[in-house]
């Protein structure tokens, strides 16, 4: 290949690198933009920078579309958040301690199981879930949210943690085992601190998809005091009526997404690793 | 994919030595994830079958009408449509959220700089995606006075009505899925890394042309990656939810109600929480028919070296 070829080649290639960067940038600016728009005007325009610029739609967004303001969304989704992650470690933790460090009777169907609940369609169970957490009187908590993570529902991340445990030699493990170390003891002592970063890894992404959750939180929550942001937002759209104020709704939109956004910044290559090495979801 | 190889490393460590702890110990430890599979997939699957053959609003108790709710379903025009435009849906973001991924993932192996920038900027909309905000925007993007018809207005075009039609809007709620194409790139970017460099170079050095490596030497190379892209990519499409509720509430009239949304309407909606089942155990038999073609079909395309 001539040298002029190849240039025109990386030449185009940055182009089109470039261009599906600003797919993906551009609605994101457009946005920020809009949510400091002045509240009541609706004529839109391509450009990010409002032409005059106010703070309106997030002192007015953040009064919410109901009896309370997006400070109590807020502090549910992170109190929720922060109950699955806890509970979602725990639960993973262990199971993986169990299938990577131990013989059992029936390991191999339960392993086939475990890889197979992976592309669990969870869609198809709501109905049966919400009858089975009405009659233990559960709707209207948080409880059908977080008890099937203390459970180790999220099968992702006992396979992530797996895979962790496997790149461990078990001479280390063994050695103690040889020494008297007892099995919780071998977990806690010696095993924790080695699969920390996978553990960072799985804290991460379930930091991030709980604070996505909608359909479970808009199924089983009904007072309005208990939403999180996800069903807060979606209320306040309902609410906002013919004569939408963009700008209210967007400036909430873009504090929801500020979160989650600022931990991807902050740990891009826990995550892109965390996905490669041993990527489930999409 | 690896869970061949890992079956087979299962089978390796099962002699080691255990010290005289008891066989019940690895057991002990499962056991929670065990009982939430029961009482929170299994359990509810068997549910699920069984209240499809009652008729059941939450207040009264189950009756059990057999197979009516199947019947009525299947001369039920909603569900028809929802089937017609899920498998659509399917159809559409799987092959192009797949093959856009891999371009993409192709185009970042040669030599390019910034590449950690690029990868990073391309995952950020699969990891915020399912977020309402997202769905939220994707709306005001396309409506009749969003942010695509003012860029078209710069050049002339007249305001488009994209929510009307029947196909746009399908394609809108689409184009969402695939613009979520990152988790999946960021895998085939990995997988591509892997390919031995001396398989690409010895056909060079053979005369082989680039696209003949490409199609000959690369994608057979990564055919497991793909086929695991490909199962996961197709659960996830047909369960997808929140953007036919969040950006066009299933419309214009049902255009784009998928199953997950039809199921809900039918339950949380109507409370028909029996003929919710009924299309629940439909969706999920098809997922898993289409799972298993394609487990079927896999042994003929995708290569395990080991």
């Amino acid at each position: 290949m001539s040298y002029t070829r190849k240039h025109n080649k990386m030449i185009l290639t940055y182009i089109l690198l470039v261009g599906v960067g600003l797919m993906i940038i551009y609605p994101f600016l457009w946005m920020v933009g809009a949510s400091f728009n002045d509240s009541y005007s609706l004529k839109v325009t391509a450009n990010i920078f409002p032409a005059n610029p106010s703070m309106n739609g997030y002192v007015n967004g953040w009064k919410g579309g109901g009896m309370y303001t997006f400070g109590t969304y807020f502090k549910n989704t992170y109190y929720y958040v922060v109950m699955k992650v806890l509970f979602t470690i725990f639960s993973s933790i262990i199971t993986a301690y169990g299938f990577s460090r131990f013989q059992f009777p029936f390991k191999r169907p339960l392993f086939s199981i475990l890889i197979g609940t992976l592309l669990f369609p969870s869609v198809v169970v709501i109905v049966p879930m919400y009858v089975m957490f009405a009659k233990l009187g559960w709707v209207d908590t948080y409880a059908p949210m977080l008890a099937p993570a203390l459970f180790a529902g999220d099968t992702y991340f006992v396979y992530l943690l797996i895979q962790f445990f496997r790149s461990i030699p078990r001479d280390m493990d063994e050695a103690a085992m040889i020494d008297g170390c007892g099995p919780v003891s071998r977990l806690i002592r010696i095993l924790l601190p080695m699969i920390k970063p996978a553990v960072i890894t799985a804290i991460l992404f379930q930091f991030i998809w709980t604070g996505n959750d909608f359909l479970y939180p808009m199924i089983f929550l009904s007072t309005e005091s208990k939403f999180p942001v996800s069903v807060g937002l979606k209320m306040f759209l309902d609410t906002s009526g013919a004569l939408i104020a963009w700008a209210n709704i967007f400036a909430m939109s873009v504090l929801a997404i500020l979160p989650p956004l600022i931990v991807f910044l902050f740990a891009q290559r826990t995550f892109v690793e965390g996905i490669s090495t041993s990527g489930i979801k999409g | 994919m690896q869970l061949q190889k890992q079956l087979a490393e299962e089978k390796k460590t099962r002699f080691r030595r255990n010290c005289g702890e008891s066989k019940f110990i690895g057991l002990m430890f499962v056991l929670p994830w065990l009982i939430g599979f029961v009482c929170f997939k299994a359990g509810p699957l068997v549910m699920s079958m069984v209240l499809s053959f009652t008729k059941y609003n939450v207040i009264a108790s189950p009756r059990w009408i057999g197979f009516d709710n199947y019947r009525n379903m299947f001369s039920d025009p909603d569900f028809w449509t929802a089937a017609n435009v899920n498998i659509q849906y399917v159809l559409m973001t799987v092959s192009l959220r797949l093959s856009f991924a891999l371009f993409i993932a192709y185009v970042l192996t040669s030599n390019v700089r910034f590449i950690g920038l690029f990868r990073s900027m391309y995952y950020i909309p699969s990891l915020m995606g399912g977020n309402v905000a997202i769905a939220i925007l994707w709306r005001y993007l396309f409506l009749k006075d969003g942010l695509i018809n003012s860029i078209l207005g710069i050049f002339g075009v007249a305001p488009i009505a994209f929510f009307s039609g029947d196909f746009s809007s399908l394609a809108i709620i689409s184009l969402l899925h695939v613009w979520q194409f990152g988790a999946t790139m960021v895998i085939f970017l990995a997988a591509l890394k892997g390919v031995p460099k001396s398989l690409s170079e010895a056909a060079l050095v053979d005369g082989a042309k680039r696209s003949r490596i490409f199609f000959s030497i690369t994608l057979p190379y990564i055919s497991p990656v793909i086929f695991f892209n490909l199962m996961t990519n197709m659960v996830t499409a047909f369960q997808e939810f929140n953007s036919a509720f969040m950006v066009t509430n299933g419309g214009p009239g049902k255009a784009t109600t998928l199953m997950s949304l039809l199921i809900y309407n039918n339950a949380f909606k109507f409370l028909k929480m029996g003929y919710s089942s009924a299309l629940s155990v439909i969706l999920f038999l098809a997922i898993v028919t289409v799972t298993l073609i394609l487990f079927a079909t896999s042994r003929r395309w995708v290569n395990y070296q080991d």
